[in-house]
């Protein structure tokens, strides 16, 4: 059991998330595409960081609470998890806080190209 | 490099990106800073789980405080820490998250992925958050 101890951890962050899909009607695993593209060269970049730190001797693992796959000789799977999982979660914090608020986050498109001067979008019932 | 050194380095190339690259200056808007506060608050939880049992242990030279300990745990404040976490944790974090919402925000402005919108709140939300 001990061995899924960060694991665990990440699997908390995607069920603390995950509900804000549902109820917040966030869309962020509907657009897997833009998903995707955001996350996975993240992920890349901050394995290619824990591959020096680890290497540096910046940080090192407790062999008993993580998975016993390594990734690329010196990578723990629970990190490489780690670098997708809380990207995940970011976007779906702020999609959730923009379902919330209708605040303008810059990707409106033509109707609030520049952000800044557009109005947030109006929901159904919303300022009742 | 130390792992300071490292951090800062992040969040520098981060808030580039942000400002002059791609230029979705999250940074500037209140959406931005609205969602990173509910991160944070989160990542002290989880990463003061990872810190504090030393799932993750940290090397003394390289970081501003001490390294973790061997028998027990580290500071929980003070000593260059924040719930367990050395603070570089912390520029380590804004970093991936900033970049993060960069990337997603960036792809949304080009077309890619920007409908369905998010929202709005199914009904039930709608009243608990009014």
């Amino acid at each position: 059991m001990s061995h899924f101890a960060y694991i665990g951890v990440l699997i908390f962050c995607l069920i603390g998330t995950g509900w804000l899909e549902l109820a917040m009607r966030t869309h962020v695993y509907r657009r897997w595409n833009r998903l995707l593209l955001a996350v996975l060269p993240v992920a890349l970049l901050f394995t290619l960081w824990d591959k020096y730190a680890i290497a540096q001797g910046h940080w090192t693992f407790d062999s008993t609470h993580i998975s016993t796959v390594t990734v690329w000789q010196s990578i723990p799977l629970d990190e490489i998890l780690f670098f997708i999982v809380i990207p995940i979660c970011a976007i779906l914090t702020l999609e959730g806080v923009r379902s919330a608020h209708g605040d303008i986050v810059g990707d409106e498109g033509s109707q609030n190209s520049d952000g800044a001067a557009g109005t947030p979008p109006q929901f159904d019932g919303a300022g009742q | 490099m130390t792992y300071t050194q490292l951090s800062l380095l992040g969040v520098a190339i981060a808030l580039g990106l942000d400002l002059w690259l791609f230029r979705t200056v999250l940074v500037k808007r209140k959406i931005f800073w609205k969602s990173y506060a509910i991160i944070f608050s989160f990542q002290l939880l989880t990463n003061g789980i990872l810190t504090g049992f030393r799932i993750v242990r940290y090397n003394g030279d390289k970081i501003i405080g001490s390294g973790t300990p061997l028998e027990s745990p580290p500071a929980f404040i003070g000593d260059g820490r924040l719930a367990f976490a050395p603070i570089e944790d912390l520029l380590f974090g804004f970093s991936l998250v900033l970049l993060t919402l960069v990337l997603w925000v960036w792809w949304g402005s080009v077309g890619i992925g920007r409908t369905p919108m998010s929202g709005p709140p199914r009904a039930f939300m709608r009243r608990l958050i009014k």
